[in-house]
């Protein structure tokens, strides 16, 4: 009977798929340019990081592959390059493209890695400052004032520079990853939790939050089930950007030799080993993963752009 | 006002005993001072009697206090590496890295104003989307990656600017040696100088921009175009003084960020500056240097934050009016 009605009236539930194809948010993808290259280089490059134990011709981390002899050789192109090594070779002799490959996964497991535990807790804080407001509100505020005014870099620098001081580079390699991740994570929470704060704050007082908290529900299942969902597109907004800087980060904490080791290097650890060679013309070593660096930043960070105006439809484009 | 002052004064002191408190803990456990004095040959029962002399025995608090004390007055221990007092060192430092913040500062105060309006004044020109299509590059272009690139350039294949130390110095009133007064110096300042505007720049530009954007939607600038008021005027006088009040207070915070990127460019250039010397520090395991950085830094960062706190009390109002309530 029911069935029947629905039938009666034209009434059709779209599915989640014929839902998103008709919404503005894909219909200004769809007429935006740069977002559409963005998008698809980014998806690119992603996936080869990800598939590079597949598309690499070697592995980098594999030493017994490597021979010395072959190291800085230039990119196939030049006079000395060969074909075996389409981008040239480091200073150790490993494959500049495999190496870039893994690089670009180091780079972007420890820039959404960072980025997740800075969603935690800037959720987390963000949440419990705006719902509960009052004395907690401004603690947690102006201890995230008193952090942001820190410079994330500043405190990652010091932070790294002490634990390798005090653990000596040996072990500190090995946890390199984990620290970094840590920390890009801890020094960054302020971020999210201003701009959750901010929703929070604008949620917490329409009517379905005071529904619910006459139904009698706790304040974790409103402040989590039915406030979170409705803070999620500022969230979303800041992420791509924070990506972006977390591997920026990432890469500037390698490049001063605080971040990954040399035998497992990031992008940034990369175009570090490169710098010492770059003054006697080796300037493969530098300027191709610097370049897939920029390339990798940039698309993240038009892509948050355009998820900035498509989200706020208030501001406008320039 | 005198609320916001006292309020913003107990929070510079608090973060100061914070940093005051970490950079104890680091000395306390990082590096054995001992060694650094007396070497591997002295036995074990020397040893316990040297530290009770000194006092590394005795508890946390007292340590802490000692600590402090002699901090305060400017004794922060003895750089292992150098073995001079390790403030000293760091201050011998300074001038060069506030050089380079300095110049990099005046870039960026010089570029970001007049692009920024620019590009809100004249939102469909091609220069604005150049300005703003540099400055989203700029934003993705990591600071050491834009120094190593200057120094491809200009020092390596167009061998134009010199891409390390500070060259030729002049001394002014015999405490403070400085680049900017003769050819030499000025020459080697360009490439660190633009590395580092280079990260903040393009950030600049677009608050600027944003901010301009905004102001020039609001009622008072419409009506100031209805009053007939010449474009500059109401440009510069009118919309620009407003946008400057959250630029401040984004700038303030920005200097703090740009003394840390002082780090990366002076490596890049070798710039004999604090951020260099740090790093130098912790490579040789050098405790009290490190504490050392680690204070005047944070001393800097407090300073600045509170001082751009307070001035943007004085020229925004409504903090003063509503007793320090943001």
């Amino acid at each position: 009977m029911s069935t029947d009605t629905s039938a009666r009236n034209d009434v059709v539930v779209p599915g989640r798929l014929e839902r998103f194809l008709q919404s503005n948010f894909w219909y200004s993808f769809k007429r935006d340019k740069v977002a559409i290259v963005s998008f698809v280089v980014l998806v690119l490059m992603a996936g080869s990081a990800l598939l590079a134990p597949v598309i690499a011709p070697t592995n980098p981390y594999d030493l017994a592959t490597i021979d010395i002899m072959d190291s800085e050789l230039p990119p196939f192109w030049a006079e000395e390059g060969e074909e075996r090594f389409i981008l040239g070779t480091d200073d150790q002799g490993r494959d500049l493209f495999s190496t870039i490959l893994y690089g670009m996964k180091t780079s972007l497991t420890i820039g959404l890695c960072a980025v997740m535990l800075q969603m935690c807790l800037g959720i987390i804080i963000g949440l419990s400052s705006g719902y509960f407001g009052g004395r907690i509100d401004s603690f947690l505020m102006r201890v995230a004032d008193i952090q942001l005014s820190f410079s994330t870099m500043m405190v990652a620098i010091i932070v790294l520079a002490v634990f390798q001081a005090s653990f000596g580079s040996e072990l500190y390699s090995q946890l390199a990853m984990l620290m970094l991740i840590l920390v890009i994570g801890i020094a960054e929470w302020p971020q999210y939790a201003r701009t959750i704060r901010a929703s929070v704050l604008a949620e917490k007082k329409k009517e379905y939050v005071e529904a619910a908290r006459v139904m009698g529900f706790g304040s974790g299942r409103i402040m989590f089930r039915h406030i979170l969902p409705n803070c999620l597109s500022p969230i979303l907004v800041i992420s791509t950007v924070q990506i972006a800087n977390a591997i920026i980060s990432e890469a500037a904490l390698s490049f001063l030799g605080l971040g990954m080791p040399v035998s497992q290097p990031s992008l940034g650890a990369l175009i570090s080993s490169g710098f010492e060679y770059i003054f006697s013309g080796s300037w493969w070593i530098t300027v191709i993963p610097g370049i897939v660096l920029v390339v990798l930043v940039l698309v993240m960070n038009l892509l948050g752009d355009w998820l900035r105006d498509v989200m706020n439809p208030k501001l406008y484009k320039g | 006002m005198l609320a916001f002052l006292a309020r913003r004064l107990v929070q510079a002191l608090i973060v100061m005993f914070v940093i005051s408190l970490i950079s104890f803990s680091i000395q306390d456990n990082l590096g054995d001072p001992l060694r650094e004095m007396v070497g591997q040959s002295v036995s074990e029962a020397e040893r316990q009697q040297l530290r009770d002399e000194l006092g590394l025995n005795d508890p946390f608090l007292t340590q802490y206090g000692r600590f402090l004390s002699s901090a305060v007055q400017g004794d922060l221990g003895q750089s292992y590496f150098f073995k001079e007092p390790a403030l000293e060192v760091i201050l011998a430092k300074l001038p060069a890295t506030l050089e380079l913040t300095f110049g990099a500062t005046l870039l960026i105060i010089v570029i970001s104003i007049p692009a920024g309006v620019y590009a809100a004044i004249r939102p469909h020109s091609v220069l604005t989307r150049a300005i703003l299509g540099f400055s989203i590059l700029g934003i993705s272009v990591p600071v050491f990656l834009t120094a190593i690139f200057c120094i491809y350039l200009f020092s390596i294949e167009l061998g134009w600017l010199p891409s390390y130390g500070r060259g030729e110095l002049v001394p002014v009133w015999g405490v403070w040696e400085t680049g900017y007064l003769n050819k030499d110096g000025l020459l080697h300042l360009i490439l660190p100088c633009v590395s580092l505007a280079s990260i903040m720049l393009p950030l600049f530009i677009r608050l600027i921009r944003s901010e301009m954007v905004e102001a020039l939607h609001t009622e008072y600038v419409k009506f100031a175009k209805a009053k007939g008021l010449r474009k500059a005027r109401i440009y510069f006088l009118h919309a620009l003084k407003n946008t400057m009040l959250p630029v401040v207070t984004v700038g303030g915070v920005q200097i703090g960020t740009m003394v840390a990127y002082t780090i990366l460019t002076e490596t890049v250039f070798q710039w004999p500056g604090m951020g260099f010397l740090f790093l130098e520090a912790v490579n040789r395991v050098d405790t009290p240097l490190i504490v050392a950085y680690l204070i005047v830094v944070g001393a800097i960062f407090v300073v600045v934050n509170t001082l751009v706190d307070l001035i943007y009390g004085l020229i925004n109002p409504t903090v003063r009016l509503a007793g320090g309530d943001k």
